[in-house]
């Protein structure tokens, strides 16, 4: 090392190649399909989509990258917050059918808070009694948590029946927002303002909090941190305690985005999430965040321009960044 | 002599011995003690189930490889032949094609999957095998002119399979040797082959290397075995014998669909089988499929009448509600998993020295 | 002789199968640098990880100010005093400089005196506040590695192997803060195979072969005696001026 790389300092600090990569896509998109109007309803739906599905899959990567276990049963936790979601809003039928969208809170909102607590509490009973044991044996990882989830959707089968279960939107939250003849659904908005509120929130705790800081050190080197004396693995309680809460709350905005709730809506979502974080990167909330609006922008593209591909669509794209960054797009720097 | 036909891997345990004894007498003599069209059906289905699931525990027990993948390669036999006999004249050759074809894209796809992910953790071949898995699934109901969509395949096949078809005019020791007598031993007899070709290879000098790396790969890395290489193998192996199940599966039920091969559903059933039966044991197969297949079609009445007798209480009738079977079987794999990883053979083996 | 901070008696660690500790005895004196030399494999990161927890000792006793520390978890030897410097650096790649050090602050907010100290000595620090630690060098990692350890006071300091693939002009600087750091009465027990440093540094030694130390003393008497570092480094001396 000379004195003059000493002094010097890089001056790439952030790397732009995904976000530039999500804006060609946009564009692209818009080359393609020709039409303003088409192309913003499904630009739209798409970050929904996608943002919906950041908030289910975030939880879910963070856990892997700071405790290094992953949890199949994921889909549980989503599909939990589903159906606690429909029956507080049914609980709440008043609220949510009338016509003033304060109201709609009031049966919205306690529906969101009480999938996020149901959902927060069901993953620490299973991070204590499922996971704790088998910390570090990745294989029994595996199939404890697919069995936990069998098991798991057998239950929500006895208490809430085999049936589907509708999830109507509140009555205000229906419909579209017309600007010329461009159609935004309001729910998109709202999953897309939750997102984003949900992002924002969660690169802030990251960022400038001192447990932000003990999660993001753990993530990549959790024995270093014990040797500057933090019990870390008290963290990992309350981080895996938060990643059910968000997909409980994920769980409930797609099931009122689908406005309908099966017992597989959580493991329906899975391969999606899988997907997701896999081009992510393992770990890594930046890399989950831009992964998750590209799945969601290339699904509805695709879908709207080439429909017979368009469910393979998202696996191709996985093979297809994994070919250009196999780690992917944010990976996470692991000692 | 039995020594030699096991491959040298005995049972070990006269409980497990006799077990195994009473299913292998069972599926040989099924249309002449349990007559009737759904206890055949029950038998051979154990047959096609012990043989792919015991293709898994090549896989999970032996190797240590979670797949998700391989009810695609028990698809990919089943449409191999179906597609075959659809289209091509209906004859021993078409099958004879169809199957080798979904063999040779079984061994293609498992040794891309193998070479691509088996580098990397467990956990990200796991959810690998998962993403394949459901686009093929996908593939095969979007691509509705080869695969018939979300219907599948309905196919005739050759004479001396068919139903109708009479061997001997006059019943023998009370059954009727036709076209399903027929078809019942071909797949019982290619069922028991091939078990017996899957426990030569897990006892043999191959199956102990995968031995090796399953406990200890990095060990088994230094002391120069290229554990890709065996790992990619085993993979291929497993998908082989799994497509060749779904040959099986598809010339009993003359039919191949989605739900009959893809669903993971079904995925889910094989690991269900393997852990309770017990991992990396080859008879766990026997003994997990036996108890699963038949407690899926005859368990439900037993729990029938228990839901009823319970009812009126607060949460029994629910819990116990024939379509909850599954909740049990979770409930049992989950422990076994923690306290059994052995499984029932484990537990057979393990009493034996006591 | 100054008392013993910490003492290892008949320590013994197992790693899987592999035996790599067999009886460790050794003192480590309060206010001095111990060095611990020895060939490569001879045990001796794994003597500095054993005695962190970071494997678990399977026989002996590690006391540390008269209290037995074998069986604590790391977190809690951690915050009896200790500070750790290891092989690989351990810094956190993705946080910046000065995100490394508040980390590595656990009583409090940053010491001005301190960090203008580790200034002077480390001016990367300065340079590189707010970027990355993962856009370092080498040699800067190390110094970043060393600062988190001395970022506070601590009372023992665990150094493994800081010159390591690192050039002659880097390891100057690091013997100098390190002959700094030592004037500051804190006791260090450092992993070295560079016999330069070693000797300009050391006051009390130690050396490991195949998991015993089978020699300790001062330092000076080592340096000065150049068939007892024959016969005990042998061709690590030479590999490693």
């Amino acid at each position: 090392m000379n004195a003059a790389s000493a002094d010097a300092i890089p001056a790439q600090r952030f790397d732009w190649i995904p976000p530039a990569l999500l804006l060609a896509i946009v564009l692209g998109a818009f080359a393609m399909i020709g039409t303003p109007s088409t192309w913003v309803t499904l630009t739209v739906a798409g970050l929904a989509m996608g943002l919906l599905i950041f908030i289910m899959a975030s939880g879910l990567t963070l856990v892997f990258g700071l405790m290094d276990v992953m949890n199949f049963a994921h889909g549980l936790f989503i599909a939990i917050g589903a159906y606690v979601a429909a029956s507080t809003v049914k609980f709440f039928s008043a609220a949510a059918g009338a016509d003033s969208f304060l109201a709609n809170l009031g049966a919205v909102v306690p529906a969101i808070l009480a999938a996020a607590l149901v959902a927060g509490l069901l993953g620490w009973f299973f991070e204590r009694v499922i996971i704790k044991p088998v910390y570090g044996q990745h294989l029994k990882q595996i199939l404890i948590t697919t069995g936990g989830m069998i098991v798991a959707e057998q239950l929500i089968h006895v208490f809430w029946g085999p049936d589907l279960l509708p999830l109507a939107r509140p009555a205000t939250l229906r419909g579209s927002f017309l600007i010329g003849d461009i159609a935004i659904e309001k729910f998109r908005l709202i999953a897309v303002v939750v997102g984003l509120a949900v992002f924002i929130a969660m690169l802030l705790l990251l960022n400038r909090t001192k447990i932000g800081l003990l999660i993001r050190a753990g993530v990549e080197n959790k024995e270093m941190v014990e040797a500057m004396g933090y019990r870390i693995r008290r963290l990992f309680v309350g981080v895996f305690v938060a990643g059910s809460a968000l997909a409980g709350l994920g769980g409930a905005l797609w099931g009122m985005y689908q406005e309908s709730v099966t017992v597989h809506i959580g493991a329906n979502m899975m391969v999606l999430i899988f997907i997701v974080i896999i081009i992510g990167g393992l770990g890594s909330i930046g890399g989950c965040f831009a992964g998750a609006l590209l799945v969601g922008l290339v699904a509805n593209y695709v879908g709207y321009l080439s429909p017979k591909i368009a469910l393979g669509s998202n696996i191709l794209l996985m093979v297809m960044v994994l070919l250009w960054r196999p780690q992917g797009l944010y990976p996470v720097s692991k000692q | 002599m039995m020594a030699r036909l096991l491959s040298g891997d005995l049972p070990r345990s006269r409980a497990l011995t006799a077990a195994l004894v009473a299913i292998l007498a069972g599926l040989a003599l099924a249309p002449f003690l349990f007559p009737g069209t759904r206890p055949l059906d029950v038998a051979a289905k154990v047959c096609v189930f012990v043989l792919l699931v015991a293709s898994y525990d090549l896989l999970l027990g032996y190797t240590g490889i979670v797949s998700f993948a391989h009810t695609m390669f028990f698809g990919i036999g089943g449409y191999g032949v179906a597609i075959a006999l659809s289209r091509m004249e209906v004859g021993w050759g078409s099958i004879a094609l169809g199957a080798a074809a979904a063999v040779a894209l079984s061994l293609v796809l498992s040794f891309l999957i193998g070479l691509f992910s088996l580098r990397v953790k467990a956990i990200f071949f796991a959810m690998i095998t998962l993403a394949v898995a459901s686009f093929f699934a996908i593939l095969a109901s979007q691509l509705s002119n080869i695969t018939g969509g979300e219907d599948g395949i309905t196919f005739k096949v050759p004479e001396l399979l068919r139903p109708a078809y009479r061997l001997l005019d006059e019943p023998f020791l009370g059954t009727i040797v036709g076209g399903r007598f027929i078809t019942y031993y071909i797949v019982f007899g290619a069922s028991l082959a091939l078990f017996l070709a899957l426990l030569r290879v897990v006892n043999s000098p191959f199956g102990r290397v995968l031995l090796a790396i399953r406990e200890n790969d990095f060990r088994a890395e230094a002391l120069g075995y290229r554990t890709v290489i065996y790992r990619t193998i085993a993979n291929c192996l497993g998908a082989v014998v799994a497509t060749l199940a779904g040959v099986l599966y598809a010339l009993w039920l003359r039919y191949t669909g989605p739900n009959t091969t893809l669903d993971f559903a079904i995925m889910i059933d094989i690991l269900l089988m393997v852990v309770i039966g017990g991992m990396g044991t080859m008879y766990g197969a026997v003994i997990g499929a036996a108890i699963f297949v038949v407690a899926q079609n005859y368990l439900q009445e037993a729990m029938k009448a228990f839901s009823g007798l319970a009812k009126g209480m607060p949460l029994l009738p629910d819990l116990f509600h024939p379509d909850r079977w599954l909740l049990w079987l979770g409930v049992l794999f989950v422990l076994s998993v923690y306290y059994f990883p052995h499984g029932i053979v484990g537990q057979l083996r393990a009493r034996k020295k006591q | 002789m100054a008392d013993a901070l910490l003492t290892l008696a008949g320590v013994h660690t197992h790693i899987g199968h592999y035996h790599i500790l067999q009886g460790v005895d050794l003192a480590v004196p309060r206010g001095e640098l111990t060095m611990l030399l020895g060939r490569n494999g001879a045990g001796k990161t794994t003597t500095l990880r054993t005695i962190l927890g970071l494997w678990r000792a399977s026989a002996g006793s590690i006391r540390f100010e008269a209290e037995d520390i074998a069986q604590c978890d790391t977190p809690a030897i951690a915050n009896l005093g200790f500070a750790y410097v290891p092989e690989s650096m351990g810094i956190f790649a993705s946080l910046t400089v000065r995100e490394n050090l508040v980390l590595a602050a656990r009583s409090g907010p940053l010491d001005e005196a301190r960090l203008e100290w580790i200034f002077r000595f480390f001016p990367p620090m300065k340079k590189f506040w707010q970027l990355p630690a993962g856009l370092l060098s080498g040699g800067q990692k190390q110094m970043l590695s060393i600062s988190r350890a001395i970022v506070e006071p601590r009372k023992l300091v665990l150094i493994d192997e800081p010159t390591k693939g690192l050039a002659p002009a880097i390891i100057q600087n690091l013997i100098e803060a390190f002959a700094e750091l030592k004037k500051s009465d804190t006791t260090i027990l450092m992993v070295e195979q560079n016999f330069h440093a070693a000797k300009s540094l050391g006051d009390s030694v130690a050396v490991m072969d195949a998991g015993r130390i089978v020699h300790a003393g001062r330092m000076a008497d080592l340096a000065a005696d150049a068939a007892l570092q024959a016969r005990l480094l042998g061709l690590s001396l030479e590999a490693h001026q």
